[in-house]
């Protein structure tokens, strides 16, 4: 029972540090935030990759760090103190695992470098528009045709297909038995002709959401991962990885450093917000939590680092982070009073007041999708109950 | 003892639930949302005829002598068709500030011009620095002559891009927050030295900062005593918290409506989502949310309507309970909804919206629960 930092793992923060301090330029934090968003992220992952750490969490073999949990740990906090985002998990996090665990060598060998050099983007075709939480009840269909597959049917909530390269879909290929079997793992190019990507605008104001519909679409059979009709296990992995990186503890953290922060500058009748007794409960409601979840975010990384997928104890992380990133959206958006609801206007943010506050209303807005992708919160507490408690 | 409305209070009711129902579908409101104005003048005129402008003023000035519950009730019925014309901002807040301080004369020209449609009006009263505190204001109003100059800047001023006529609240003497020292001035929005930054909310308002450089000012254009504006201000802030949470009850009535018919259709796992007893304790959670906040309404209208001053603990109550209630409502409501409770097109999202502009107007749940304490909890 011990977290203490070795001196090696206190040289590796420094390293950390002074990478980020000189790789994380203010010029790449104003594109991140501008509409150059995509080109931005990729220059910062591509600069991860030179650095030799885009890809904390994979094998050496393939390009990853050999990090010690602490390691992983470390980069993460520094990550987020730096309040550097996360790179885009399409790729680099959740098709990459399942490549690695369940590809071919061909499918190894072409795509795991590329994502690594983020040359693709990747998109996540999972849910339907009648398939949500009951995922496995999905309807796209993939018939054979000699050596390719015909796709026809659409996914929804597809977040950044708008940029996408190739999408990684679950598909029907039988309809006969149980509705877990007969779901196929497919990459798809996403320049396949027959593919049409329709915007949604979400709550936030902005489009990061798509429906992606397929007619006709020619996929080769090679593009399969893992076995024909076996997709339903390949995707029960990925989604456990989804979940863990949904936790987010270090950008909580960061949430409550910039919460108070501000709440320090903002007054009410000669008051800082930061002294109202009501405001520090609230806070410290949301600290004291999130003290706790660190720990149990601690205890699951030490336990895959022994190796292996995350089990149903990244639900756990998903439900309880997601409830605390909800928390400090909230709290963050309050400060902001009547700001709260100004929408991006072309206008100069200093000469409106309150230049946190468009940013606020645009994280709570969205984060309200927190709980519900990824499986939603609901779909959590059912696998826990299932598979950790036993109940049936 | 009863909590039944009027025979009136039905009507009106009845009336403003069937131009919502017939005139202000989605698509329509959306398209107002969206126009150059952020609202439409037919409705505004339509909303004239149909007396909804008269309803808070007195007979004498060609209003209808209604009392809080009358104006409780159209606040309601817009909220459910979150209708966007300024009715808040014009007919509570800037007829409400002329009815309570406004001389003979002042009421006599203000009042009926409101009534008719013919004025859209606002309430310059919150600053930069100021978040709640209504007494934390810097501009001012110095004495020039007969009348005054005022100087300084007002932000997110509900209606500020559409109204002919503001209220502004100013500092004629004293210190940045003294309670005493500040008066209120009527002032046209076209008047020399009044410039506006115009900006939209997510709720679909149209608000604006508003800056003030050496306006001139007639003796006229004070509006109640000098010096004495803070209380004035404090008793429209109650019947406007009153007003506001009424449209609160409204909202949530119509997201529970909607995501109990959600969950009774959208089917998952080869059933209705409804079926599972998580969920159904979810929305019998949600229902209870909208009964307690529909009764606490209820007793800050009986006490506001016998006397004012008797409401002001609850009113404090109000605002914590609809914000907490109105949350856990359009979270729920978002949760339940799936992805499409993330959409822009499904109005989910924008009920929500107006339900958390309403929880920061005149002071959030923070603010408020340290009010009731300081209130109810005095030695």
């Amino acid at each position: 029972m011990d977290t203490a930092y070795s001196t090696e793992d206190l040289a590796f923060r420094d390293e950390v540090r002074g990478f980020f301090d000189e790789a994380y330029t203010p010029e790449l934090q104003a594109r991140l935030r501008s509409p150059d968003y995509k080109n931005a992220i990729e220059d910062w992952q591509r600069k991860l990759y030179d650095k030799g750490w885009v890809a904390p969490n994979w094998p050496a073999e393939f390009g990853g760090t050999d990090w010690t949990a602490t390691q992983k740990y470390i980069y993460e906090s520094e990550r987020s103190l730096a309040g550097i985002p996360n790179v885009v998990p399409f790729g680099l996090v959740m098709v990459a695992n399942v490549i690695m665990a369940y590809g071919t060598d061909e499918q190894k060998e072409y795509f795991l470098p590329r994502i690594l050099k983020s040359e693709d983007w990747w998109c996540q075709g999972y849910s339907e528009p009648g398939s949500g939480s009951d995922l496995a009840s999905l309807k796209t269909k993939a018939e054979r045709d000699g050596d390719d597959f015909i796709i026809n049917g659409a996914k929804i909530w597809t977040t950044y297909a708008q940029y996408a390269d190739w999408i990684f879909c679950l598909v029907r290929t039988d309809n006969s038995g149980k509705k877990q079997e007969g779901i196929t793992f497919i990459l798809i190019d996403m320049k396949s002709e027959g593919i049409k990507v329709n915007p949604i605008i979400s709550i936030d104001n902005h489009h990061s959401l798509n429906e992606v519909e397929f007619n006709n679409v020619r996929v080769p059979a090679k593009n399969v991962v893992g076995e024909i009709g076996k997709g339903w296990t390949v995707a029960k992995a990925l989604l456990a990885h989804e979940r863990t990186g949904i936790a987010g503890v270090a950008d909580v953290k960061r949430a409550v450093r910039v919460i108070k922060e501000v709440a320090a500058k903002e007054e009410n009748g000669g008051q800082r917000l930061m002294d109202d007794p009501g405001f520090q409960q609230r806070l410290a409601d949301i600290e004291v939590e999130l003290m706790a979840l660190e720990f149990t975010e601690l205890r699951t990384l030490a336990t895959q680092a022994a190796g292996g997928f995350p089990g149903p104890e990244s639900s756990l992380l998903k439900i309880k982070g997601t409830e605390l990133q909800q928390a400090t959206q909230e709290l963050l958006m309050e400060i902001a009073a009547y700001y709260q609801g100004v929408l991006p206007v072309d206008l100069d943010p200093e000469a409106l007041g309150h230049e946190f506050a468009t940013e606020a209303r645009r994280n709570y807005m969205y984060g309200r999708a927190a709980t519900i992708y990824g499986g939603s919160n609901e779909v959590q507490k059912n696998i826990i109950a299932k598979y950790v408690l036993g109940l049936e | 003892m009863n909590f039944d409305f009027s025979e009136e209070q039905q009507m009106v009711r009845d009336s403003i639930a069937r131009f919502v129902q017939d005139d202000y579908d989605w698509d329509t409101r959306k398209a107002i949302v969206a126009s150059d104005q952020g609202m439409s003048r037919d409705n505004w005129q339509l909303f004239a005829e149909l007396g909804w402008l008269s309803i808070p003023f007195a007979e004498e000035h060609g209003g209808f002598g209604g009392n809080i519950v009358d104006l409780s009730v159209v606040m309601e019925e817009l909220g459910k068709g979150l209708v966007v014309e300024p009715y808040f901002p014009t007919v509570v807040l800037f007829g409400g500030l002329i009815k309570r301080a406004g001389s003979e004369a002042q009421q006599a020209e203000w009042l009926p011009r409101i009534i008719g449609g013919e004025l859209l009006g606002a309430f310059a009263y919150v600053e930069r620095q100021s978040r709640f505190a209504l007494n934390d204001c810097q501009t001012n109003a110095t004495k020039s002559g007969d009348g005054y100059v005022l100087n300084g800047e007002k932000v997110v001023v509900f209606n500020g891009e559409q109204a002919d006529h503001l209220v502004a609240l100013a500092r004629t003497s004293g210190d940045q927050s003294d309670s005493d020292g500040l008066s209120l001035f009527v002032v046209d929005a076209a008047a020399a030295g009044v410039d506006k930054m115009s900006y939209a909310m997510m709720d679909g308002q149209r608000v604006a900062n508003i800056t003030f450089k050496d306006v001139s000012l007639s003796a006229d254009a004070l509006l109640g005593e000098e010096g004495a504006a803070l209380s004035v201000v404090d008793a429209l802030t109650d019947e406007a918290i009153i007003a506001l949470s009424a449209e609160a009850v409204g909202i949530m009535g119509v997201l529970n409506a909607k995501t109990l018919e959600y969950t009774k259709t959208r089917e998952q796992f080869g059933v209705a989502i409804g079926s599972y007893q998580a969920l159904q304790h979810r929305m019998v959670d949600t229902m209870m949310a909208y009964e307690q906040s529909k009764s606490l309404l209820f007793k800050a209208l009986c006490e506001y309507k016998q006397d004012p001053a008797m409401a002001a603990e609850t009113v404090h109550a109000l605002k914590v309970l609809i914000d907490r209630n109105g949350k856990h409502v359009f979270g729920e409501a978002i949760q339940m909804h799936g992805g499409m409770g993330m959409t822009d097109e499904l109005d989910i999202g924008h009920y929500a919206k107006r339900l958390m502009m309403i929880n920061t107007t005149f002071g959030d749940a923070t603010y408020h629960r340290n009010r009731y304490i300081e209130t109810a909890y005095a030695a």
